[in-house]
């Protein structure tokens, strides 16, 4: 096959997962949206508007604004599939953007190529439906689960997901590219060491922490192509 | 009835279930859609199928620590709608503080089933599905036109590989840095002794360092032992190892 078949066939592929994406969205949307107001007609007692609006402006603004950051940033990682499922399917920091990456890694595949396109389709794919499973699984078996993993002396295995999964990816990432590494990890250390406060939102300290490593990472590219260019 | 009983029931099961089966459905098309085009363009099967293990691998720890913010919720929400919420879209770190922060915002005195009412319930269901929905809401509107102004090759001219792969590495380096940096901040400053007593909590740090320390040792045999097949299970490996030496650590201090 071409790259121009190649590509021709891709095309037409990501077309379709503009579209099935989008259908998939509007209907989780209204199935999500509506549902509060079939468990309110089966409860006898429906959303308080009021309420509603009040906890919005208290709560749903800050979410907004970091909806946006996460779409913004996380969609050129994913890819069409991949984002579509992602945004729907949510945990995204804790999972998906690490799963995705990961598989990305595993197989080799270079951001915008219809190859990654594929393989974050089917990491977040997969890690969604392990997900659903898990999660049925452990509603189905709640009952007797609930002394195990509520169990006192297992707490600290459960509360610690997340940093034994960024320590792992740390180590992953790090060892080559310490030169992106060193000055966001710095600068983030420092600021979580002189406001403790901002611990309670790390997931919006990704933003500037992102930020200073992509203008690492860019002055880093420009100046190695301006030697290769150089050279030529 | 108690309203947590009503919570609980098949009617409610049902309702989040419905929804959760139509998501794991949309995730099968996709899935499956995904294999067959790469096949049609070329892809290796192994590649693939290594994908899949690893994804699924890969999730199933993270999947865990879901599960449990369920059981944290359902105490006062009952068990379906957590469920749900952490099902699709949802978000461990966003679930309860938006759950709690309605339940204030509402006129409770915070997230508990002595005084859930209905009409609370289902204003929090509103305010935990419509806060979050916006990343669904972007990906419908903007997601085709955003992805093909970032596929346009600002460099077609200079024969230099585009910045985007090391954009994309760069910002999950800075993600990673973000948590790692809060782990160092929370253990140095803390601690109730305040800026840089030390007394904060060590184990997240501890168990980072562990989970590196193990990832070390699974690129050592994947790289130098050509054990490729490690790498697969390589990151669930790490944390599986590191979470355990959480309960020991903990053991051993207590």
């Amino acid at each position: 096959m071409t790259e121009t078949e190649k590509n021709e066939l891709f095309e037409k592929y990501n077309d379709r997962t503009h579209v099935y994406g989008r259908i998939a969205c509007i209907v989780t949307l209204i199935l999500l949206i509506g549902a509060p107001f079939v468990m309110g007609l089966y409860l006898g007692a429906m959303p308080s508007m009021p309420a509603f609006g009040k906890a919005f402006l208290a709560v749903g603004i800050v979410w907004f604004v970091s909806c946006i950051a996460e779409y913004l940033v996380y969609t050129p990682m994913l890819g069409a599939g991949g984002s579509y499922l992602a945004f729907m399917t949510g945990n995204l920091i804790n999972m998906k953007i690490p799963c995705a990456v990961n598989a990305r890694d595993i197989v080799g595949a270079k951001t915008g190529t219809p190859e990654n396109e594929i393989i974050s389709t089917l990491s977040i794919a997969t890690a969604s439906l392990v997900t659903v499973v898990v999660l049925a699984l452990g509603v189905a078996l709640l009952i007797p689960l609930q002394p195990i993993l509520q169990d006192p002396a297992l707490q600290p295995a459960f509360e610690n997901v997340v940093p034994a999964l960024f320590g792992a990816m740390a180590y992953k990432y790090f060892r080559n590219n310490m030169k992106i590494a060193v000055i966001p990890l710095t600068v983030m250390s420092l600021l979580f060491i002189f406001v403790p406060s901002l611990t309670s939102s790390t997931s919006f300290m990704i933003l500037p922490s992102g930020a200073i490593a992509i203008g690492i990472a860019y002055l880093m590219y420009r100046k190695r192509y301006k030697v290769v260019a150089n050279e030529d | 009835m108690s309203i947590l009983q009503r919570l609980n029931s098949p009617t409610m099961y049902l309702i989040c279930g419905g929804i959760i089966l139509f998501v794991a459905i949309v995730c099968v098309f996709f899935m499956v859609r995904a294999y067959r085009a790469g096949l049609a363009i070329g892809m290796d099967k192994t590649k693939m199928k290594r994908t899949i293990t690893a994804s699924a691998t890969f999730a199933v720890l993270p999947s865990v620590g879901i599960l449990l913010g369920v059981i944290a919720l359902s105490g006062s929400l009952g068990t379906p709608l957590p469920w749900l919420r952490l099902s699709v879209i949802g978000a461990l770190h966003y679930e309860t503080q938006v759950a709690v922060g309605a339940a204030e915002a509402i006129g409770l005195s915070g997230l508990n089933a002595s005084e859930m009412t209905a009409q609370a319930f289902t204003t929090i269901a509103l305010v935990m599905s419509f806060c979050i929905m916006w990343g669904m809401v972007f990906s419908v509107f903007f997601n085709k036109r955003y992805l093909k102004k970032l596929k346009t090759p600002k460099n077609a001219n200079t024969g230099a590989p585009g910045f985007g792969d090391s954009a994309m590495t760069a910002m999950f380096i800075g993600l990673v840095s973000a948590y790692i940096g809060s782990y160092i901040g929370s253990f140095v400053s803390g601690g109730a002794g305040g800026m840089f007593s030390f007394t904060g909590s060590w184990l997240p740090l501890a168990v980072a360092v562990i989970a590196g320390a193990v990832m070390a040792v699974f690129i050592w045999l994947a790289e130098k032992k050509k054990a490729a097949w490690v790498e697969s299970f390589s990151i669930a490996g790490s944390m599986i190892i590191a979470m355990a030496a959480a309960v020991v650590i903990n053991g051993l201090v207590k």
